[in-house]
């Protein structure tokens, strides 16, 4: 007799068989006493999982999440001006993207595998073409972030000049696609689909007609929110950072 | 404080701040235990919340009366914790069955092997949950935890981590074999 796998069994459990495959796992089981202790022992363990206790939450977290929360809520309703007068945390956020779009490129570069002289041959072209992206990216990143601190500092949204921003973005597109390009071909995804959101965040901003709409803008602050990608950029920038002590660290000891 | 959430939401669709309030006083502990089963870590799960309740204030005006509230947020909290992993680099390769053995795979003998009764209670078996649970890459414990605990079918699963169903099957498979490695030298089979 074949016995079922912990696999059938974890499928049976969580009713994810067809019904054929279902009739015949319950068939096995009404004849095979090995299999029905099998499962037993699978619900034992799926018991204890269910019985321990969740994550222990702080006395007065609900007062720490409001006070962190307020600020931003009060930000909230939409408009042009809205959106441009962001709250401290996400002025940090969006400058953190340009900054982290470069540092993450940067711990993508470093924590590639050693090549040998045969790959080195094949990529020669394509390192050459990486070399000269990296040179550009520090001035690529200035630019953006003076762009995003011009937005995001102004007082009122009369004091943006949108057809100079969307100028701005524009430029700053294409080069951002040229680094996802490369984001991609290192095989840096991560960074890649940061790069991508950013992009649609700048295409957004090219395509802004000269009078933009409260609506409009409203849209594209959900499209922001949408994509969490502030939220996205935070991480990377964890992550980055942990990639970059863990480099320095082996430099260190190697 | 409003005494309902029905109440709460409508008027804190009007800019009633405080109302927003008491919904984030009734729901924040449930959204972070969520999200920390989903993410695994304690200051991921606080983003979470934090980009839970944002975006339902921000969306508040799309919430449908009639539905509950807590399974609105739920829903957001599930998606915000989706777009989390989905952004954090995975870690690396599941680590192999000899891995496993630090979590108990082992034989730890009979004087260990009590009653399950007594095991729930135990902080032994927390413990081991939580290290088993913490031995997941993302992906493993994204898809255990909405197979297991919010009941999601692997479809449902798939489309919103982003995978095949082949791969979210197989996460949900690593994942049990994990938890089951460790855990199972606990469970007394008589």
């Amino acid at each position: 007799m074949t016995h079922l796998t912990e696999d059938d069994l974890v499928l049976h459990y969580y009713g994810e068989l067809d019904s054929a495959a279902a009739a015949e796992t319950a068939a096995h089981l009404r004849e095979c006493a090995a299999c029905r202790q099998s499962l037993a022992k699978l619900q034992r363990v799926f018991a204890m999982v269910d019985a321990a206790a969740d994550a222990a939450v702080n006395e007065g977290f609900e007062r720490t999440v409001w006070a962190r929360l307020q600020p931003a809520i009060e930000r909230a309703p939409g408009g042009w001006a809205s959106w441009l007068l962001l709250s401290p945390a996400r002025v940090a956020w969006l400058a953190a993207v340009v900054i982290l779009v470069g540092a993450a490129f940067f711990a993508g570069r470093l924590s590639q595998p050693p090549r040998t002289p045969a790959a080195d041959a094949v990529t020669a072209s394509k390192d050459l073409r990486e070399r000269v992206l990296l040179a550009a990216l520090p001035e690529h990143l200035d630019r953006s972030q003076m762009m995003l601190v011009d937005l995001v500092s102004a007082e009122d949204a009369r004091d943006v000049d949108v057809p100079a921003e969307r100028v701005r973005a524009e430029q700053l597109l294409s080069s951002n696609r040229l680094y996802r390009q490369t984001a991609v071909d290192t095989g840096n995804l991560a960074l890649a689909q940061v790069l991508d959101d950013l992009e649609q965040v700048l295409v957004d901003v090219a395509a802004s007609p000269d009078r933009v709409s409260a609506d409009d803008l409203a849209a594209m602050r959900d499209r922001i929110d949408d994509k969490g990608l502030l939220l996205k950029v935070r991480v990377l920038s964890s992550e980055v950072q942990k990639r970059q002590r863990r480099q320095r660290m082996a430099h260190a000891e190697g | 404080m409003p005494h309902t959430d029905a109440a709460a939401v409508a008027l804190a669709r009007d800019g009633d701040s405080e109302a927003f309030r008491a919904l984030v006083e009734r729901h924040s502990r449930a959204v972070y235990r969520l999200a920390h089963r989903m993410t695994g870590s304690p200051q991921d799960a606080e983003d979470v919340v934090q980009e839970t309740f944002l975006k339902a204030y921000k969306q508040l005006g799309r919430f449908e009366s009639r539905s509950n509230f807590g399974t609105w947020l739920h829903r957001i909290a599930v998606n915000c914790s989706i777009d989390l992993i989905r952004a954090r680099p995975h870690r690396e390769a599941a680590q192999d069955a000899t891995d496993l053995d630090q979590f108990g795979g082992e034989d730890r003998g009979d004087a260990t092997r009590v009653s399950p009764e007594r095991l729930m209670l135990s902080t032994e078996v927390q413990d081991a949950v939580a290290s088993a649970m913490s031995s997941l890459t993302s992906m493993e414990r994204a898809a255990f935890v909405l197979r297991h605990f919010e009941g999601h079918s692997i479809d449902e699963i798939s489309r919103a981590l982003g995978l095949k169903a082949n791969a979210t099957k197989h996460s949900i498979f690593r994942a049990v074999r994990k938890m089951r490695t460790a855990l199972e030298p606990l469970v007394s089979m008589d």
